[in-house]
């Protein structure tokens, strides 16, 4: 196990007044709250600092941590000494408000069993205490194309739970999962009771699922829409053409209208992903220039030249 | 069978499902009441004309929560948290067109 630098979490130092780590914390939640944060690993950090805030909040907690003594280091193999809280009164015992399921084995060795009773006793004492089971979320990868035919997912979900004794366990367990079609990235699936097991008579808590879509070399997605960039030649684009166009659910032709220019978006109407009401395809024309590396092409670059009257910067004035 | 060979067949929550307000408090696990202050500060928006011809969208149960953690964790209070919410919808919408604008310049 390792020993956790609360301090260094929090970023303050070992002496901060109670109203400094309360500041710290406001500051660091709304920083790496996964609901607002695009940072990475925002909810691993998140969580860090829920955690730390857990100890160094409550004055008892944080005496007794601090008595651990100030030579350990962040990573540091850690073994709480014997009867390391001796000496110390707990209130409230145990966890308090937060999400104990959430902390760090090392905060689950210093303050999870030993620490006070409450919580231990709520937990075993069978007498008649209940309560519903955690709800979990989870993330759910798939592909675009999974949301046009629709897909089964396997997904292998760790955890953590308490095991009749009251220890953290972590549980591996794997769900196949049916994605219907037409799922759209962001959306939620919800597997009732699928979630923690419930205290005593306590129902199960539910699972969501968010779905996610993997980025996709061709096609960029936008609610149902989809996009894709369409190479053309600058003789497709000029004077019309027929060309074949991928698409997520097969090959299609489309025709690119005479004097096309490079962006044009041409709408395929409920071509994106399918629902009652189906999104669109959106196919970008980028007009590709053929090299001009060899004497026929050059010649026919220095032909259009010579004898088209254009001038591309014509709007520019010059 | 064996349960790890089950495929489970959960609820998509899109505009086509729609919860009751029991449905919604239940799966949030709050009580209806709260549900009725979101839908007073506009967060949620449910279709039907009274309490109890009320209609959910599923990704009202998203934002029901995302306003429960808000609340929780960052200490805002509905307000905030309803402002919070269309900035964050508007910040997924406006990154999501400047990934797709970015790959067409």
């Amino acid at each position: 196990m390792q020993y956790k630098d609360y301090y260094a979490v929090m970023g303050v130092d070992k002496g901060a007044a109670q109203d400094e780590i309360k500041r710290a914390y406001r500051r660091l939640a709304r920083k790496y709250h996964p609901d607002v944060s695009k940072e990475t690993d925002a909810e691993k950090h998140f969580k860090e600092v829920g955690e730390a805030y857990e100890v160094l909040k409550d004055p008892e907690k944080r005496a007794a941590y601090d008595q651990l003594g100030a030579n350990w280091k962040a990573g540091q193999d850690f073994r709480p000494p014997p009867d390391w809280d001796a000496g110390f009164e707990f209130s409230g015992g145990g966890f308090t408000d937060g999400d104990a399921s959430q902390y760090s084995d090392f905060f689950e060795s210093l303050f999870g069993q030993g620490f006070g009773s409450a919580f231990r006793s709520s937990q075993r004492g069978g007498g008649g205490f209940h309560a519903p089971g955690q709800d979990h979320h989870a993330k759910v990868l798939i592909d675009l194309e999974d949301a046009f035919h629709g897909a089964t997912r396997s997904i292998t979900l760790h955890a953590p739970e308490l095991d009749p004794r009251g220890h953290m366990i972590t549980r591996e367990r794997t769900l196949n999962v049916r994605i219907p079609k037409g799922v759209r990235q962001g959306q939620q699936i919800r597997l009732a009771g699928q979630g923690a097991p419930g205290i005593g008579r306590g129902a199960a808590g539910d699972l969501y699922l968010e779905i996610e879509f993997r980025p996709h070399p061709l096609y960029r997605v936008d609610g149902r829409d989809i996009y894709l960039d369409l190479p053309v030649s600058p003789w497709e684009a000029a004077l019309g053409a027929k060309v074949k166009l991928p698409t997520p659910a097969g090959v299609i032709d489309l025709t690119i209208p005479a004097g096309s220019n490079s962006g044009r978006k041409l709408r395929l109407k409920g071509r994106g992903i399918p629902a009652a009401s189906s999104g669109d395809l959106y196919a970008v024309l980028q007009i590709a220039l053929p090299p001009a590396d060899n004497a026929k092409a050059n010649e026919l670059y220095r032909k259009m030249a010579e004898e088209l009257a254009f001038n591309p910067r014509a709007g520019l004035g010059v | 069978m064996r349960r790890e060979e089950e495929i489970l067949v959960g609820l998509l929550l899109d505009e086509e499902c729609q919860l009751t307000l029991g449905e919604l408090s239940r799966a949030c696990r709050v009580h209806a009441e709260w549900i009725v202050e979101l839908v007073e500060q506009g967060i949620i928006e449910p279709r039907g004309d009274d309490l109890c011809h009320w209609r959910f969208s599923g990704s009202s149960l998203g934002r029901v929560m995302r306003v429960q953690r808000l609340q929780h964790d960052l200490g805002v209070n509905l307000a905030g948290a309803a402002l919070a919410l269309e900035l964050l919808d508007e910040i997924r919408r406006l990154r999501n067109r400047l990934s797709i604008i970015d790959r067409e310049l």
